[in-house]
């Protein structure tokens, strides 16, 4: 059964992504609606997939890399369409979903490793984890609309304006998009962070050090999308150095995601 | 019920003539009205642009009769030489008339391919003659899918997307940066033909506010009448620049007007917001090494005509599946005109079979007097019900066929073998 809803999911967000590249080329209304539908048709069959590997494994999946990538991904789609539906910006799509779908697939292309029982459970961790995750994606769809933005920026500076061009969001929409994420994860990870630290108090406190190398660099991204934010308002930055900037703090937090959770942290694991 | 066009545009006929046959609103509803008091068109439709004036009509009478009628009032209508106008007029009829206004509405017989200016000028043009009661059924079913047609070609091939004059080309690019111009400055320097494009191209896009500044004040404050703009005076660069977010220069003068250390200072002044700037001016009127200024757009006249000429090539090679799309909708349009002539033929012939009928039972049942009133109103139910299920299933046969062609050789072929001339629809 979890078979079929990842291989519907797969079909789903492979269809969503043609239809968006088909929308970038054509501009057409319908072929962007569907390409919508198909989106939240692949979102409720990665929740089911997700709800799915949940049960089969007796914890929420968030336990080991391959759920925390594929919660991930998820995560980022709910973001992306919060976004699509709240700009009323179909454009992105096509450079967001090879991305949900590299999560998605990469989560299930994993081998399998034995499962190590987290000491701490709870709605309070729950919620951190989920928070923190959606934070992360919140700053991968910032840094893809930075992305977007240098390269819009670019081809208009160099006067090569190909099809494409001319149904990308406009430069100043794409760096409030670009803030609107940022402010999402912000806001995210720093009820995330507070929650974890309660999790932790209430807890296993005594096995868990508050200066744990996660939490730190964790507070360190968090400044930087602070300064970003600051930043982008501010003359000298506005524009295309503030979306470098936004491009620079995203490495970080995949430095934080993978690196700092691999090789550093001591409770940390995969968000 | 045959569809007639004659017309003239701006291929077949140079401007003096197309000044000539031009339509105000008036004279295209009072001719309208005109050509079907005198019978010359039972519908009647006036189509005037500065391009083209086209008159559509349906006529029950022979096609080429009624062109012929149309031109002779076309020459009367406007006191014009048949001499002169006869040589720039063109006639179609049927499914050329009907594939003309598709392609008309489409945007592809236009001067500027794709423009999107016809399909308001058709829709205005129908919507006019539908109010004043000079359309019927057909042409209300011809305009109407042709501005189906026109609006399909716009939203499914690229044929209006990309624009084509270097002023909306401007605009376009400045809409590339800051979405729509309605909460926008734009300060145009100049107020000549260019500059005078320019500011009816933001006008239609709603600027928020538009500031006008020529050597010739006068000329400004006209300008800035008729457009809703503010005049600043000429010169006082410093203050001026900070306001604007989308400056315009179109002056003729020998030497650069905006400089790089202004614009610096500007661009300093309003927070480094991003700033668009268009150079029309010949020679330049804007340094180039603005360019390289942050959040400073520039773009001069010969990148603005290079985009032009990108979006032409662009366009023309749109140009096949536009057709397409005008050849799917004439077909369309050809099997509902079909559907509806086979329904006038078959009225025709179950009313003549009926006619039949009756003169035959009246022959016949003379001589037999054994049958009552009843037995005889019997036999001609029966009879009624024979010739109603005769005509019923070849009937729907011929409504189900989709092959175009072969229902219209049907709807002939019926007319050919059940009715005499006297009596075809």
């Amino acid at each position: 059964m979890n078979h079929t809803f990842v291989i519907l999911t797969i079909l789903a967000y492979l269809l969503s992504w043609g239809l968006y590249i088909q929308f970038l080329y054509t501009g057409r209304e319908f072929t962007g609606r569907l390409a919508t539908l198909l989106l939240f048709l692949g979102l409720g069959t990665h929740y089911l997939a997700l709800l799915l590997s949940a049960r089969a494994s007796h914890t929420v999946p968030y336990h080991d890399l391959q759920g925390a990538m594929s919660l991930f991904g998820w995560l980022l789609a709910v973001t992306y369409l919060c976004l699509e539906i709240y700009h009323r910006q179909r454009t992105v799509g096509a450079f967001v979903m090879p991305i949900i779908l590299i999560f998605f697939v990469t989560s299930y292309l994993l081998p399998a490793r034995p499962h190590t029982p987290s000491p701490i459970h709870g709605v309070v961790f729950a919620l951190h984890v989920t928070l923190s995750i959606l934070a992360y994606a919140a700053f991968a769809l910032s840094c893809v609309l930075s992305l977007i933005y240098l390269g819009e920026e670019r081809l208009l500076r160099i006067r090569r304006l190909g099809d494409v061009v001319w149904r990308l969001p406009p430069l100043e929409l794409l760096e409030r998009m670009s803030h609107t994420s940022v402010i999402v994860g912000l806001v995210t990870i720093l009820v995330g962070t507070a929650l974890g630290y309660i999790a932790v108090d209430r807890n296993v406190a005594e096995h868990y050090s508050y200066l744990d190398p996660k939490y730190i660099f964790t507070l360190f991204v968090l400044l930087l999308y602070i300064v970003y934010i600051r930043l982008a308002r501010t003359a000298a930055w506005r524009g295309a150095r503030a979306s470098k900037l936004c491009v620079f703090n995203f490495v970080l937090v995949v430095v934080n995601f993978w690196v700092v959770n691999l090789f550093f942290s001591q409770h940390h694991r995969y968000f | 019920m045959e569809i007639v066009l004659v017309g003239l545009n701006f291929r077949t006929a140079p401007v003096e003539v197309r000044e000539k046959v031009s339509f105000s609103t008036e004279q295209a509803q009072r001719a309208a009205e005109e050509l079907r008091a005198l019978g010359i068109l039972e519908e009647a439709l006036v189509l005037s642009t500065c391009n083209r004036s086209e008159v559509y009509g349906v006529h029950p009478a022979a096609k080429r009769a009624s062109a012929a009628a149309l031109s002779s009032f076309l020459c009367n209508f406007h006191s014009i030489q048949p001499d002169l106008l006869n040589p720039s007029l063109y006639h179609h009829y049927d499914h050329d008339a009907v594939r003309h206004l598709f392609r008309v509405s489409a945007g592809l017989e236009s001067m500027l391919l794709g423009e999107a200016e016809i399909l308001g000028q058709v829709r205005e043009a129908y919507l006019r003659a539908h109010a004043t009661h000079v359309t019927g059924p057909v042409l209300n079913r011809l305009f109407q899918a042709a501005l189906e047609i026109g609006k399909r070609v716009r939203a499914e091939t690229e044929l209006g997307t990309r624009p084509m004059g270097v002023a909306s080309a401007g605009m376009r690019l400045a809409e590339r940066i800051f979405g729509k111009l309605n909460d926008r400055t734009a300060l145009v320097l100049g107020a000549g033909t260019i500059s005078e494009q320019v500011v009816s191209q933001l006008h239609d896009r709603n600027i928020g506010r538009l500031y006008l500044s020529n050597r010739s004040r006068e000329k400004a404050e006209e300008f800035a009448r008729q457009y809703k703009g503010e005049v600043l005076d000429w010169g006082n660069w410093d203050s001026t620049l900070k306001l604007p977010d989308v400056i315009v220069s179109a002056v003729g003068v020998q030497e650069v007007l905006l400089t790089k250390p202004l614009i610096e200072r500007s661009m300093a002044a309003r927070g480094n917001r991003a700033l668009f700037l268009m150079d029309l001016g010949m020679p330049r009127n804007i340094e180039p090494a603005v360019s390289e200024l942050y959040n400073c757009y520039l773009y001069s006249m010969e990148d603005l005509s290079e985009i032009v000429q990108q979006n032409r090539s662009a366009r023309e090679n749109e140009v096949p599946k536009a057709e397409a799309l005008v050849e799917e909708h004439v077909a369309k349009f050809i099997s509902w005109q079909a559907s509806v002539e086979l329904i006038g033929v078959l009225d025709t012939l179950r009313g003549s079979l009926k006619e039949r009928r009756a003169a035959f039972l009246h022959e016949k049942l003379a001589g037999m007097n054994h049958f009552s009133n009843e037995d005889r109103e019997h036999i001609s139910a029966l009879m009624d019900e024979l010739v109603e299920k005769l005509l019923i299933a070849p009937a729907e046969r011929l409504r189900a066929e989709k092959e175009l062609r072969k229902k219209i050789q049907n709807v002939e072929a019926i007319r050919a073998l059940y009715l005499s001339d006297r009596e075809k629809p």
